[in-house]
């Protein structure tokens, strides 16, 4: 069984933290979906000097019980990134880091150079990174080779909720390496869009505006942890093969039916 | 019965607090470690728009009821309310926005491009669709506590620096944040303002631009000023805006219209909010300590509806008001 850096977790929703309505209901978000994973920003929450101006909040979301996954959300650069990572270690004392490294301010796309080059220096330091990366095999052959032992590629750009947006793409990096725990990071907009991931046999599922931003939070990250359970169930059962004709489950006797 | 309460903090929740009382017959003393209202507050720095509406997109039920006292506890007791509605837009590629914003919330009209000219002219031809809230009001902050201050005064309560209150008195606590030390479940929310000068451009009424990331309003504060805002952050930092933030601010208003480009930056304000978690405000009894706090962004909008519960309490305790969170003690 894949997991991560060596710890199995209880659910396979992974659940952000930010934009809810309010810490309560985020709480109430966590609870109703007893989600197995908080990712928490850091970047422009430190504040100056000292850094710990968002502690509060951070407290907060310790004190949910969920384990935490820091991440360097808003990095633009390697040092940035690098920097980050080492305030989190600090603060959530968790060697545990998502590794963002955006490379536009409007597409929020990943800057997967700056991404591997990141991953390098931190691994080497001991941090077990999830990087956030495209579906690109080939980046995910060098973050592999960085010494990350999970990857985190896209659905589709963040916030966008459009689902996974490259199926073959996203197949295609599932079967390259079977042996490597892979978690769909961003774009997952509904339920089904979580369930599917979970079918094509991904790992896991993080999410964040699907939920902070639906009407009802709490219900919606209770139908997103049902969705990954669901689809998880089905992809373990081995799902039957999709054929273009009907297939009738009683033979059709006396028809020519090959014709 | 007799109420004679001492009130800590001149910010917003203090003299709505104060003025509330006074109205009723108590009397009361005001004292603030930094003396009247100014930019040491946070309620300094708020946009003022009584916008009960449009901030039920994302809070609780409570704000939008109680927020419907503010236009008419602002009109009896400073005056200087604009009721002019509240005009909410999104760029084109953020149609959705709107359309998001205009299934969570009540109480508006959509506008289509010449119903948008007709309130406001300067965004002519630049939005096709909008959302219209008629019933919303603005005002501006700084005037507003220097109205109840001036009330006050009249009525022969003083604000007097300092931090030493009459041990014969109810203490009301309304120090915002600073009462952190009394309230552990109190934390900062950071935000961020500009005051511009832009006499190109003309508004009537407060204009709220969606973007999933990057919400921005603008309200009208006359003679072309505008105070733009503001951004949320979960950090209790207060006094240090970032580049990021003015960067996202501007390019909101530019946005809005290019002639903000050319805009005078007049101020740059920056503090944290005082919120409980849930991000309503509270009543909290403690001893004959009355707390009113965390407000949040709504220290114009909800302060009168607490003003009030407080006032129930003190003038009758064994009222319970809903937003009140502790036990009555034993007196």
């Amino acid at each position: 069984m894949r997991t991560f850096y060596g710890e199995t977790l209880e659910s396979r929703l992974m659940l952000g933290t930010a934009q809810y309505p309010s810490p309560a209901i985020m709480a109430e978000a966590f609870r109703a979906s007893g989600a197995g994973v908080a990712t928490v920003s850091l970047r422009r929450e430190a504040g100056g000097p000292g850094g710990l101006a968002g502690q509060d909040f951070w407290a907060l979301v310790e004190g949910m019980g969920t384990r935490i996954l820091p991440n360097t959300a808003g990095c633009h650069t390697v040092k940035e990134a690098v920097t980050t990572a080492h305030m989190a270690r600090e603060m959530f004392g968790t060697p545990w880091v998502k590794l963002e490294v955006i490379g536009h301010t409007d597409t929020l796309q990943p800057d997967v150079f700056a991404l591997v080059e990141a991953a390098e220096i931190l691994t080497a330091e001991g941090f077990r990174v999830f990087p956030y990366t495209t579906e690109d095999l080939v980046v995910a052959e060098r973050l592999l080779a960085a010494g990350c032992e999970v990857l985190m590629p896209w659905g589709a750009p963040i916030g966008s909720g459009l689902g996974l947006s490259n199926l073959p793409g996203l197949r295609a990096l599932r079967a390259q390496f079977p042996e490597v725990p892979m978690v769909i990071d961003a774009g997952i907009g509904l339920p089904s869009h979580a369930a599917q991931a979970m079918e094509m046999g991904y790992d896991a599922v993080l999410l964040n505006t699907a939920v902070a931003k639906a009407g009802d939070p709490a219900a919606m990250a209770r139908a997103m942890a049902l969705a990954v359970e669901a689809g998880r169930a089905a992809f373990a059962a081995d799902p039957m093969e999709p054929r273009d004709m009907a297939a009738p489950s009683t033979p059709l006797i006396g028809r020519a039916f090959l014709a | 019965m007799s109420v004679r309460a001492t009130i800590l903090g001149a910010g917003v929740a203090g003299l709505t607090v104060a003025s509330e009382i006074v109205a009723r017959g108590g009397r009361v003393e005001i004292i603030d470690r930094a003396g009247p209202p100014g930019p040491h507050g946070c309620s300094w720095w708020a946009g003022g728009m009584l916008a009960p509406w449009c901030e039920a997109e994302s809070a609780e039920e409570p704000v939008l009821r109680l927020g419907q006292e503010a236009i008419g506890w602002w009109e009896r007791h400073a005056g200087g309310v604009t009721r002019a509605g509240t005009l909410v837009l999104a760029l084109s590629r953020d149609g959705g926005e709107l359309e998001r914003f205009a299934r969570r919330t009540s109480g508006h009209e959509r506008l289509d491009a010449p119903g948008i000219a007709a309130l406001e002219p300067d965004l002519s031809g630049r939005f096709r669709r909008a959302l219209f809230y008629p019933g919303e009001g603005h005002l501006a902050p700084r005037a507003a506590l220097d109205a109840l201050r001036a009330r006050l005064e009249a009525a022969g309560v003083e604000i007097r620096r300092g931090t030493a209150p009459d041990p014969a008195t109810t203490l009301i606590d309304c120090r915002g944040l600073a009462a952190r030390d009394a309230l552990p479940d109190l934390r900062g929310v950071k935000g961020e303002m500009l005051v511009l000068r832009c006499p190109d451009v003309s508004l009537s009424r407060p204009v709220r631009l969606l973007h999933p990331r990057i919400p921005l309003y603008i309200v009208p504060r006359g003679d072309g000023v505008y105070m733009l805002g503001a951004t949320s952050i979960e950090s209790a930092e207060r006094g240090r805006i970032t580049a990021r933030s003015m960067l996202e601010l501007l390019s909101a208003a530019y946005a809005l219209h290019p002639a903000f480009g050319e805009a005078e930056i007049l101020e740059i304000g920056v503090d944290a909010r005082p919120a409980f978690p849930d991000n309503l405000p509270r009543l909290r009894r403690r001893g004959d300590t009355l707390f009113v706090n965390g407000l949040y962004r709504h220290g114009f909008l909800l302060s009168p509806a607490m003003a009030r519960m407080a006032a129930d309490h003190l003038f009758h305790t064994e009222t319970r008001p809903e937003m009140m969170d502790e036990d009555l003690p034993q007196r």
